[in-house]
């Protein structure tokens, strides 16, 4: 039988190689629920996984591969601040939603207008929109002990009715015919969110997301702040031994992954969607939380993983339309990833024997 | 030595065992000379009990004969053939430094551990507990050092927990009332744990254990939470239960104690047994010699001139953070330059409040607390660090130290500000790491590199390195808690010297500790602090256990004891 033992720490080796591992387990249990379903199991990996990056229509789906990646790195790469320190955000979604709303209602405002002042605006508002959503839970927590989990999550359908409202009322377009809607800022370029070098895939959310990177791997690994987040989340005591306030700690990192989440859904209305609209969130939000994890909550591990996880999602997309695989089965596919990881990880922190069968 | 089989027939092996010890007690005077201090075994009730009972033992028989137990590990051999036995009515201790395998060979014992090779008899028959409910069957009991029990539940609901049947609340209660009283262990079944003091807690586990009718009662280090008083009541205790043939297995590294109680001792070193002897014959010195390896030397204090207040603490109260913490209540003392205060006390009575604070963890008025005549009683740890007050908190892992973080940046935890480790938020891992280095060179802590995480150091060496990180970076004051708890005999005396030569620096040391020993040794003055109040403060040359013990509150609700 299988005997596990605590690890006198935690084997850096392992812990780079079960995010590996899991894509693997979770290739082979998809490819037999796949297969369970009717469908080649082998040619639907492969159409999930190959097909976006090395196949015929390879030119169209690897921009989208930075399409979809951005949103999740950015969105992930906030999260993991707080999820390294033991604050759970959970409502990114609806932080996404938030600064979508604002950052398309500031731009919105000025049109028709043309200025170069109106993207940077909109940049801002969209930040400060998710900053603030995020503000609520992290108010409550500190003022009143709330629990920022649930908290949070429940302003994520609470921020999907003000979408529902805004797409109805104060930010239909009036020349919609109707129709519920914003303008499409695409078609109006001092909003539009346009691909920096066309055909590549990179609008300015993919730098923001690269940015992000960047900032939090200086902050985890060169600055007190990153340090006393890690301190934090590893020994609460011992941070506040080392003279952390968990208060503004809490506050900082809800507001920082608000104010990222909130960056993401306004570089996503302004760019590759366009238009804020009743189902504008596709639960980009929620996909980073397994985007974090699988990283690592290491920023580059994360960006990897953002890339992995929009690749699963064009994949899927390209299987749903060859293949029939229905739509939930893809969703089942990505959950699948994280909790094979999450299972894989005890390698991370136990070293596994093989003993004989007798009782220990 | 103790190299034979365990033999079926019980007369035989009374024989062999007290052969066993004319010839190999290296340590014993003479066999016959300890033959009259062995009340248990002169004990006529236990003989003619037996006898009625049919089961035609010796008195002299052995309970629990441990024959050749191996327990390896990973890299450690935690138990190398050891083999020792233990006598019906007999208190045996079981003595070793930290990480001598004690706890190993005690859970396998207990049936939580199995061993790896080796046998063990108990009353004749093969004892192989595959887990504690079935060691508990067999009659062997346990208390363990830290305490199993829900603060929100009361004695009896704890109690009950613990069993396999539980009667019903009233009988239980009942029950409970009788054995306390009959060992002399006075206990209200209905009064929450929370609101108990940790002598009282003891007395649940203990009540819990007795109520299994145990052949054998472990105990683990269980005096280091009593005052003298109480550790005299438990010893009545004890005694009585031994003279009703309970056998005792008594774990502990005070070595006056075991002279004061035990019959035989067991000692242990990197997992060999490397001798027995009798503790009332053997000096306390030639046990520790025993249980080290070699002499070890005592911490050396040289006299010192005391400069001025650098510490003035006057009307502190503060409430707990906790439920069930210990709430401060107007605490005066000062400590001057070059001063050593040490703060006794029994756990639980307010010293981790008192740490915090001091360290800035817990902020109180700030006109309560003054370093160098500076009102300092709101800043924060940060901000207190900066001006020299600097603390070693009791628990190291997950509150000195992070467990999973390296020593590095367990080094950066307090050493940031003064060792001057960051610029403008931006950290210096270079310069931290050579910090990391100093600490590990000056203070001796055996690890690998800087790079090891916390959690992999032994208690002893993490303990090094907390400590050292404090001295290290110069204190004006430095607070301590428990600088040597769980920290074997040649750390505890480098520590202790670290403390003193830090005060003859010039610093003002608080060390608080439930180590009364350790508090003679090195204070210059000694208070105590009973539910969350300071007593009087003491020079502490001169003071008598007896008076120390009043200072920390006498016996815990023992006013009604009687054995």
């Amino acid at each position: 039988m299988l005997r596990l033992e605590k690890r006198p720490q935690p084997s850096a080796f392992w812990s780079w190689l079960t995010p590996l591992i899991a894509v693997v387990v979770t290739m082979i249990a998809g490819g037999l629920l796949f297969g369970a379903l009717g469908k080649p199991p082998i040619e639907a990996i492969r159409t999930i996984f190959w097909e976006p990056i090395f196949g015929e229509f390879s030119f169209y789906y690897r921009p989208q591969l930075l399409v979809k990646g951005a949103p999740l790195v950015l969105i992930a790469i906030g999260l993991s601040l707080g999820f390294r320190a033991g604050i759970w955000n959970i409502g990114a979604e609806g932080q996404y939603i938030i600064g979508a709303i604002c950052g398309a209602a500031v731009g919105l405002a000025f049109y028709p207008t043309e200025s170069w002042v109106i993207f940077p605006l909109m940049v801002l508002a969209g930040a400060l929109g998710g900053w603030a959503w995020a503000m609520i839970p992290a108010l409550l927590k500190v003022r009143f002990g709330t629990n920022e989990i649930l908290v949070s999550l429940m302003l994520v359908y609470v921020a999907e009715q003000l979408l529902a409202a805004m797409a109805l009322g104060p930010l239909k377009n009036p020349e919609g015919f109707g129709f519920p809607g914003s303008r499409n800022l695409q078609q109006y370029p001092s909003a539009h969110n346009a691909e920096i070098i066309t055909g590549s895939g990179m609008h300015w959310g993919v730098v923001a997301a690269l940015v992000a990177v960047i900032f939090a791997y200086i902050l985890l690994n060169r600055h007190i702040l990153g340090y006393h987040i890690r301190l934090t989340g590893q020994a609460p005591r011992a941070a506040r031994f080392a003279g952390v306030r968990p208060r503004l700690l809490i506050l900082f990192c809800l507001g920082a992954s608000g104010a990222l989440a909130g960056l993401a859904g306004m570089f996503e209305v302004s760019g590759p969607t366009g238009q804020i609209s009743i189902d504008f969130n596709v639960g980009y939000g929620f996909t980073a939380i397994i985007v974090a994890f699988l990283g690592r909550l290491h920023p580059v591990g994360i960006m990897l993983a953002g890339l992995l996880m929009a690749l699963t999602y064009i994949g899927g997309e390209i299987a749903q339309s060859n293949l029939g695989l229905p739509a939930a089965a893809i969703q089942l596919f990505q959950g699948m990833l994280l909790f094979f990881l999450l299972a894989v990880d005890v390698l991370t922190n136990y070293r596994v024997w093989l003993t004989s069968t007798e009782a220990a | 030595m103790f190299l034979y089989a365990a033999s079926g027939n019980a007369h035989k092996k009374a024989e062999v065992w007290r052969r066993n010890l004319r010839n190999d007690n290296i340590l014993s005077a003479e066999w016959g000379n300890s033959r009259d201090t062995r009340r248990s075994r002169t004990n006529p009730r236990l003989r003619l009990r037996d006898v009625i009972a049919g089961k035609g033992q010796y008195v002299t028989e052995n309970l629990l004969t441990i024959n050749g137990l191996t327990k390896a590990y990973p890299g450690v051999v935690a138990n190398d053939t050891v083999s020792f036995e233990i006598g019906v009515g007999e208190v045996h201790a079981l003595l070793g430094e930290n990480g001598a395998g004690k706890s190993t060979l005690v859970k396998m014992i207990y049936g939580l551990v199995k061993p790896d090779s080796g046998t063990m008899t108990l009353k004749g028959a093969l004892f192989a507990p595959s887990e504690p409910r079935v060691a508990r069957v067999a009659g062997v009991a346990m208390v363990f050092q830290h305490f199993s029990l829900f603060d929100a539940l009361n004695v009896a609901e704890n109690v009950a927990l613990g069993m396999e049947n539980p009667p019903k609340q009233g009988d239980l209660a009942t029950r409970i009332r009788d054995v306390s009283e009959t060992y002399g262990l006075p206990l209200d079944p209905y009064r929450m744990v929370g609101d108990l003091s940790a002598g009282e807690r003891q007395r649940v586990e203990i009540i819990r254990c007795l109520l299994q009718d145990p052949k054998l009662l472990i105990m683990d280090e269980p005096t280091s939470v009593l005052t003298p008083q109480e550790v005299e009541i438990l010893f009545a205790t004890l005694r009585k239960l031994t003279s009703e043939g309970v056998a005792i297995l008594y774990i502990s590294h005070k070595l006056e104690e075991i002279r004061a109680l035990c019959d035989h001792a067991t000692i242990l070193r990197l997992g060999k047994n490397v001798g027995t002897c009798i503790p009332r014959d053997t000096s306390a010195r030639e046990m520790a010699e025993m249980m080290v390896g070699s002499a070890f030397e005592a911490p050396a204090r040289a006299g010192r001139d005391l400069g001025e207040v650098a510490l003035d603490v006057t009307g502190l109260s503060l409430n707990s953070p906790g439920e069930f913490g210990t709430a401060l209540k107007n605490i005066h003392f000062t400590v001057q330059e070059g001063e050593i205060l040490g703060i006794g006390g029994v756990a639980g009575n307010g010293q981790d409040e008192l740490l915090g604070a001091l360290s800035g963890e817990l902020q109180s008025d700030a006109e309560a607390i003054k370093l160098k005549g500076e009102p300092i009683g709101r800043m924060g740890p940060t901000a207190r660090r900066e001006m020299g007050l600097l603390s070693a908190p009791e628990e190291r892992l997950g509150h000195a130290a992070a467990p999973d973080m390296s020593l590095i940046e367990n080094a950066l935890l307090t050493g940031a500000q003064r060792e001057n480790l960051m610029n403008r938020g931006f950290l210096k891992w270079a310069d931290t790491r050579s910090f990391a280095k100093k600490i590990i060179e000056e203070f001796d802590v055996r690890t690998p590199g800087p790079d090891n995480a916390a959690r992999s150091l032994s208690g002893g060496n993490l303990q090094k390195f907390v400590i050292g990180r404090e001295v290290l970076q110069r204190p004006e004051v430095l607070v301590v808690n428990q600088p040597t708890w769980g920290v074997d005999a040649a750390a505890a005396a480098s520590i202790r010297q670290a403390l003193l030569d830090l005060a003859a620096g010039g610093t003002a040391v608080i060390c608080i500790s439930q180590d009364l020993d350790e508090l003679m040794e090195i204070s210059d003055r000694f208070c105590a602090l009973n539910e969350g109040r300071l007593s009087d403060i003491r020079p502490a040359q001169g003071l008598s256990v007896d008076e120390i013990g009043l200072m920390m509150g006498g016996a815990h609700g023992m006013e009604v004891a009687h054995v």
